[in-house]
């Protein structure tokens, strides 16, 4: 049997479905059986949004006055600490996950696995290297726990309708008070999140400023689709950090990505590889883009986009 | 703070376009651009910035690598570091061999501060500085876009999903760049000049003794499955309709 030890990711009300999309990847081990752990002051209700996964054994609620916000470094040393009837602890590929799940992996003596593409056998998984160019089959040691990032383009979140039991436990672990959170800024916006949209709607650095970004959200808004960026366009300014998308930013997996004066940088595309259907709209017919667009065409956005949002 | 250690990893140039070997040995790296890992360079970046604050009276640049990682270095040199140490190894180590590397130079050097890059472009773990955090028993600040030192502690910015995330770390600590913590600097062919002088110490990586982790086995390498060639459109109406064949509004 394949003990694994998954930790949720949640902002402490709601969990994140990053969390079932770690589950779907799980699954797919020979004879899995799947442990959730919920780290929180108040672990409750996202434990029982947690129990609701299918394919879910059980559900663990650790309760500390340290884990109101999520520091690696005191979640790492609660994991460790329950880690030995475990045989996996996965995490997604978030920045909640790649911040965690190394820190865990050294505690345990391990290296880590990152970013799971597909499971291939109990010790081995692909997973992408050189921002996406190449796929690498790697193998962890047997007779050693295996700590992985789970990436998250990868993989369907996991249905619900499960109703898995929740166990209560204390932590016992020692937590450090060198790590201490100050804030979160966060730019709340109502439309869909980026990592989870079905459609997603990305300007580069031909929008030329934050107001011209605007024509960015009409589209959007008329399409339901989240919002997202290229590095170039976060760099300068037009857009917050949050919506970056690349090998340094979100990897994503909508079903349709529109990709809007943006050239097609392999950093960028290495984030929509999984993409369903990839628009390009772009005024130069030999952008990189057009190489692995669905559906292109040359023109200049500043015509091309109202016209699409009226037309929708 | 007396000193600041920085690593600087040699890896493909972020140009580069890696091709598969034939045979799912490797990516072909014959004749290909090497470069300092473009997060690390900004890692050095800051440290000069905080030395020149007068915040750090020394910083120290480290690789572990095989001996061409010379040439990385002696560009973090130019750079305006002020010694290097080349960690040599010809075979590939692994992430938490990497840090323990780190954590045997940290005894040795004694520094206040370490700054890596969040992860390097070859294999994109984003695993050493986190690593090297929990077995050095000190904090993290991952995915930093902004530092600020404050005597005994840092406050740093981090880029996360959900935004900004301002931590307070106490020092000794590991740092972790992002993109936009800063821009490096253009070295100018003077400086060049004078880190030829500046000392670069060579250290077999066998002399560190320490304690190899249970290996990754990387068994076989391919390239990433190709997306279909598409189709182009004349005209807002032809795009319109070929979402709309798709199913797609
Ligand atoms: C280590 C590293 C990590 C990186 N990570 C990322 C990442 O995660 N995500 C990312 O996106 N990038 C990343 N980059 C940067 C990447 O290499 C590119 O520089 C960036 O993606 C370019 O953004 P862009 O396409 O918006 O800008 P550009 O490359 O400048 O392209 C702008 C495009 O807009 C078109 N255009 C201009 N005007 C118009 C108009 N009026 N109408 C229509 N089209 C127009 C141009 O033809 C051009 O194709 C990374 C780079 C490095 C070194």
């Amino acid at each position: 049997m394949a003990k694994v030890l998954i930790i949720a990711e949640h902002d402490g009300t709601e969990l994140n479905p990053s969390t079932a999309k770690c589950v779907t990847c799980a699954a797919q081990l020979p004879e899995a059986d799947i442990t959730i752990a919920v780290f929180s002051n108040s672990p409750g209700a996202v434990a029982s949004q947690a129990a609701t996964i299918e394919s879910v054994n059980r559900v663990l609620a650790v309760a500390d006055d340290s884990s109101e916000h999520a520091l690696a470094a005191t979640l790492a040393p609660q994991i460790v600490a329950l880690m030995g009837d475990y045989d996996y602890a996965f995490g997604p590929s978030t920045t909640f996950g790649k911040d965690l799940m190394p820190r865990v992996a050294a505690l345990a003596g391990v290296n880590q696995i990152s970013d799971i593409m597909s499971v291939e056998g109990s010790h081995t998984f692909k997973r992408p290297v050189y921002a996406g160019n190449a796929i690498v089959t790697v193998k962890a040691p047997d007779g050693h726990p295996v700590v992985a990032t789970v990436r998250t383009a990868s993989w369907p979140a996991a249905g619900t309708g499960n109703s898995a039991s929740v166990e209560e436990i204390a932590n016992n672990a020692a937590v450090p008070s060198h790590t201490r959170f100050v804030e979160l800024q966060s730019g709340k916006s109502d439309r869909p999140d980026l990592q989870t949209a079905a459609r997603v709607v990305s300007g580069g650095r031909a929008l030329g400023s934050s107001e011209n970004f605007d024509i960015i959200y009409a589209l959007a808004d008329k399409l339901d689709a989240g919002v997202g960026a290229s590095r170039a366009a976060v760099d300068a300014g037009y857009v917050p950090n949050d919506m970056q998308v690349g090998q340094t930013g979100k990897i994503i997996a909508p079903e349709l990505y529109v990709a809007i004066g943006i050239s097609g940088a392999i950093q960028h595309l290495t984030g929509i590889k999984d993409a369903g259907t990839i628009v390009a709209i772009n005024k130069d017919e030999e952008a990189p883009i057009f190489d692995v667009a669905d559906i292109g065409l040359v023109g200049d956005l500043f015509s091309i986009v109202p016209e699409l949002t009226d037309a929708l | 703070m007396d000193k600041i250690l920085v690593g600087l990893k040699r890896a493909v140039d972020y140009n580069v376009r890696v091709r598969v070997r034939n045979d799912g040995s490797g990516v072909e790296t014959d004749g290909v651009k090497m470069s300092i890992n473009p997060f690390d360079e900004i890692a050095l970046e800051e440290a000069l910035r905080i030395k020149e604050r007068g915040e750090a009276s020394e910083v120290i640049v480290v690789s572990i690598g095989p001996a061409e990682a010379q040439q990385q270095l002696r560009t973090g040199l130019a750079m305006g570091a002020d010694r290097a140490i080349l960690v040599e190894s010809s075979e590939s180590i692994d992430p938490l061999d990497r840090a323990r590397v780190f954590l045997e130079l940290i005894n040795r050097e004694q520094p206040g501060l370490v700054i890596l890059g969040k992860q390097a472009i070859d294999d994109d773990n984003n695993q050493t500085g986190q690593m090297l955090a929990a077995i050095w028993d000190r904090p993290q600040a991952s995915f930093a876009s902004k530092v600020e030192l404050n005597g005994d502690s840092a406050r740093v910015t981090r880029e996360v999903d959900a935004g900004l995330e301002t931590i307070e770390i106490d020092l000794p600590a590991v740092i972790t760049t992002d993109l936009r913590l800063n821009e490096p600097r253009y070295v100018k062919l003077p400086d060049i000049m004078k880190a030829k002088k500046k000392p670069l110490d060579q250290v077999p990586l066998a002399e560190f003794k320490i304690e190899r982790s249970p290996a990754l086995e990387e068994t076989f390498f391919e390239p990433p499955s190709a997306r279909q060639k598409g189709v182009m459109v004349n005209d807002v109406a032809g795009l319109v309709s070929a979402l709309k064949d798709k199913g797609l509004i």
